[in-house]
């Protein structure tokens, strides 16, 4: 594995991913989902918004990173919180 | 028919999982742990955080070639698109004319890029090169390894000539499968032409064009071979786009660390756009 180079921070930002894709499947065996109509302007099934939640924080850190010089502790904050807000109400 | 649903069908993927695994999936985790350190060597790397992506995200050359790379996509689209179209509807529906057009058509998209890239840079030549010479003997100045606009537009030139058959293949499978219905009922209001156009034909097409949008903005989007035989992304940095640009950057100067973090960047819009085009399809596909 050495030649993959691997850091502390780049095995947990995939670890947490697993372990999110792992908690969405059991979640989905235990409560299917059904598709509806949130804030966003097409329906959607949990999937979906986890995957619109993940590509849109990746572009919130991506911003922080390009305009503003402030610690990406705080994109990480409002990703986070972006993320819960859209699997709710999206 | 009946669809049944089984979670044990999923096993079936397995193989192609672990393929995707792979090829795709580690070679990206790789890509990932690349952008976040300083490499020298295989033993010598040092953790450098975000700075890559921060460097990378402001700087001009990079910005510049992505500026290139949209405005060349959205140009080659907005060529490609209504002219494929144009062919569609001109070519004829039936009969013997109609297997030769289609196979006229349909030969561009069969000679690999290296290959146009190459006849086009010998066919603009100003010298030796039918297209250049007869430009320059009307007295249009026109020569690409001197001047960027000229290189620019010979680099679109060579992508609509190879893939505006693509659109208009697609358009020409989807006029045809438009019902005779129609156009009956069409003669009988005494639609005008451009009425069966744009009340028939052209919704009809929607479908097809999402598709043929879709292929041609992401081939489009990873151009690479045909400004690299032409000019080598010259004259200066003009027709050097977004995948050249990388490749010079980890190729040429090793530079793996910034070129990972502008690789990962260049993946999130790639990912982006195909996202709104599936979502795109998906809906077309609920309204039927």
């Amino acid at each position: 594995m050495n030649w993959m180079a691997w850091t502390e921070l780049t095995a947990a930002f995939f670890s947490v991913i697993a372990v999110i894709l792992v908690c969405m499947t059991v979640y989905e065996i235990k409560v299917p989902c059904t598709e509806r109509k949130g804030f966003l302007p097409i329906s959607t099934t949990r999937g979906d918004r986890l995957f619109i939640g993940l590509l849109s924080s990746a572009y919130i850190h991506l911003a922080f990173l390009a305009f503003t010089e402030l610690s990406l502790m705080i994109a990480l904050a409002l990703s986070t919180i972006w993320l819960a807000v859209l699997l709710r109400w999206g | 028919m009946n669809k049944i649903t089984n979670n044990k069908a999923w096993w079936l993927v397995l193989p192609v999982f672990l393929l995707v695994a792979f090829s795709a999936i580690v070679p990206i985790m790789t890509v990932v742990n690349y952008s976040v350190q300083d490499i020298f060597d295989q033993n010598t790397a040092y953790f450098v955080g975000a700075e890559w992506y921060r460097e990378m995200l402001r700087s001009p050359r990079l910005l510049d070639s992505l500026l290139r790379q949209f405005s060349y996509s959205f140009s080659v689209l907005l060529i490609e698109v209504p002219l494929g179209i144009a062919v569609a509807l001109m070519m004829p529906a039936k009969g013997r004319m109609a297997s030769v057009s289609l196979i006229l058509v349909a030969i561009p998209l069969l000679i690999p890029w290296n290959v146009v890239g190459t006849i086009w840079q010998t066919f603009s030549r100003e010298d030796i090169g039918l297209f250049g010479w007869a430009v320059n003997s009307i007295g249009i100045d026109y020569n690409y390894a001197s001047n960027a606009s000229d290189a620019w537009f010979t680099v679109l030139l060579m992508d609509v000539w190879h893939w505006t058959s693509l659109i208009a293949l697609l358009c020409y499978s989807g006029l045809r499968a438009i019902p005779e219905a129609f156009y009956q009922a069409a003669r009988i209001d005494r639609a005008s032409s451009w009425a069966i156009f744009r009340y028939i034909q052209l919704p009809r097409l929607k479908s097809v064009l999402v598709i043929g949008v879709l292929l041609r903005f992401m081939d489009s989007f990873m151009i690479y071979t045909e400004p690299f035989v032409l000019t080598g992304g010259g004259p200066g940095n003009s027709t050097t786009f977004l995948s050249q640009a990388l490749t010079k950057m980890a190729i040429g100067q090793f530079d793996l660390g910034p070129a990972a973090a502008f690789s990962l960047i260049y993946y999130l819009i790639v990912l982006l756009v195909c996202y709104l085009f599936f979502t795109v399809i998906n809906l077309q596909d609920k309204a039927k």
